[in-house]
């Protein structure tokens, strides 16, 4: 059927490299410009993903994401520039992308993906690349792909480390490979594994593991040489140590095992252990004070103790005068926080201060806590302009 | 000796060692010996009825143990032991 695509004098001219490549040539060009591919998170491993598959001239490439440019994206999501700040990440990719490309049509769906509309969005593509950064998405993803028979080129990174693979592959032989839950049959308890934003992530990483994903993207399309299906590719950036691993089905897994259990999507929040119906029974909820009702008790000397749970070199970057007690040690801390007055306790965000907080009540009958909204990024913003953010 | 690979999310609890040398045997006599050097690892990698982690997977060379002998699969003088936990990042 391939060949029925036509390209204009122009787009011969553009993709005459692949053209010229062995194996790969013009009939590997057409089943680019025939395919869609969805990439979901506009993000790290998005923005080299992205790039490189529009300048390859895939023909149909779709984005997802409900977020919005900030400027500590920049240092590593290489398809925003600062004119990019506070513009929808899909908006601002699709510009950008029709600026390298034109031959490709950008398919921007400006909303999270969820369990509702994750089998409608997905179904219009024939590969799926992940690149998002939290594990209900990574689950979603993989179960959608699976029910709707797609391959998910699947790459994740944390740190100085990153993994790769194709799932959902069925390869020359008519063989299925594994998928996510093959090699993860469960997820992490929430709190064990932090997020980028808690743990950092290297700038550079995205940029190599997303860039192989996009190889194994136009691999998957094209048929050229052998994907990463039934491996697992591990790179770690600190070491340069790169390991390749075998993966393989398993007769457990409740989509596609001996004995399927799972013939739909799932609430992804409640299996990740997220905000499920039994959390919110057994945890008091966490009292919040924003920042301008503190700047008020601040300036009228209340009595009140603030606690910083974040870590030291986040105290020297910026910090409002309060007590630091890092959330990996706040236990050693206990007696130091007053059980007899208001206490604010605050982070960058106000997601790690709002975990102490339910910590020190469930465990220790703290009543007294109140989580500062936002954090010191809410301060930084609202009460002190001049304060560095990071 | 054998060599367990500690990944980034878990090196918190190995006094962030990259890498831990462990007495031979099985993979389980490895790991457990790895988890007396580093008691509170222990509650990561096993749940409540000592069975591995639905998060984490274990290999030996290139091969997930489940695809051996599982636990009781040998380990010898040099293998190396890898420990593979799910991490998500990417978009942040």
């Amino acid at each position: 059927m391939s060949t029925d695509v036509k390209f204009s004098p122009e787009e011969l001219a553009r993709y005459s490299r692949h053209i010229i490549l062995p194996d790969f040539n013009i009939e590997g060009q057409k089943k680019l410009k025939q395919a869609k591919v969805l990439v979901v998170g506009t993000g790290g491993l998005g923005a080299p993903l992205l790039l490189y598959l529009t300048a390859a001239g895939v023909g149909t490439i779709g984005l997802v994401d409900f977020d919005v440019v900030d400027d500590s994206n920049l240092q590593r999501q290489v398809l925003f520039t600062r004119d990019d700040i506070g513009q929808p990440k899909v908006l601002a990719a699709k510009k950008r992308l029709e600026a390298l490309n034109p031959y490709v049509k950008i398919v921007a769906h400006q909303t999270a993906l969820t369990s509702d509309n994750a089998l409608d969005i997905i179904n219009d593509y024939d590969v799926i690349a992940d690149g998002t950064d939290n594990f209900p998405t990574r689950y979603l993803v993989n179960d959608a792909c699976v029910l709707l028979g797609k391959v998910n080129v699947y790459a994740s990174i944390y740190r100085f480390e990153g993994q790769a693979t194709v799932f959902n592959y069925t390869d020359k032989n008519g063989e299925l490979g594994p998928n996510y839950r093959d090699l993860f049959p469960s997820p992490p308890p929430p709190g064990l594994v932090p997020s980028c934003a808690e743990g950092g992530v290297i700038g550079v990483l995205p940029g190599i593991l997303g860039s192989l994903q996009a190889n194994e993207v136009i691999k998957v399309i094209s048929g050229v040489g052998e994907t990463l299906t039934g491996r697992l590719f591990l790179f770690d950036a600190a070491t340069f140590e790169t390991r390749t691993l075998k993966i393989k089905r398993r007769k457990d897994n409740p989509l596609n095992g001996e004995h399927p259990t799972q013939t739909g999507l799932i609430d992804y929040q409640q299996f990740c252990g997220i905000g499920g119906a039994e959390d919110h029974e057994e945890k008091l909820p966490v009292k919040s004070i924003n920042v301008k009702q503190l700047d008020s008790l601040i300036k009228q000397k209340a009595n009140i103790q603030i606690v910083d749970v974040r870590e030291a070199y986040e105290y020297d970057i910026a910090n409002i005068h309060g007590e630091l007690m890092p959330k990996s040690e706040v236990t050693n801390y206990i007696q130091k926080i007053a059980k007899d007055k208001q206490v604010v306790v605050h982070c960058r965000s106000g997601k790690r201060s709002s975990d102490v907080i339910e910590l020190l009540q469930e465990k220790y009958g703290f009543e007294n806590l109140y989580n500062l909204e936002g954090g010191i990024l809410a301060w930084a913003k609202e009460i002190d302009q001049t304060m560095p953010t990071y | 000796m054998a060599k367990i690979i500690i990944p980034t999310p878990l090196r918190k609890f190995t006094a962030n060692q990259a890498a831990v040398a462990v007495k031979e045997g099985t993979v389980l006599e490895s790991i457990k010996d790895l988890t007396t050097q580093f008691p509170e690892l222990d509650k990561h990698l096993f749940d409540e009825k000592q069975a591995l982690r639905g998060f984490v997977r274990i290999f030996l060379g290139e091969d997930d143990i489940e695809d051996l002998q599982g636990n009781s699969t040998a380990v010898n003088q040099g293998d190396t032991i890898s420990i593979i936990p799910a991490i998500a990042g990417g978009k942040i």
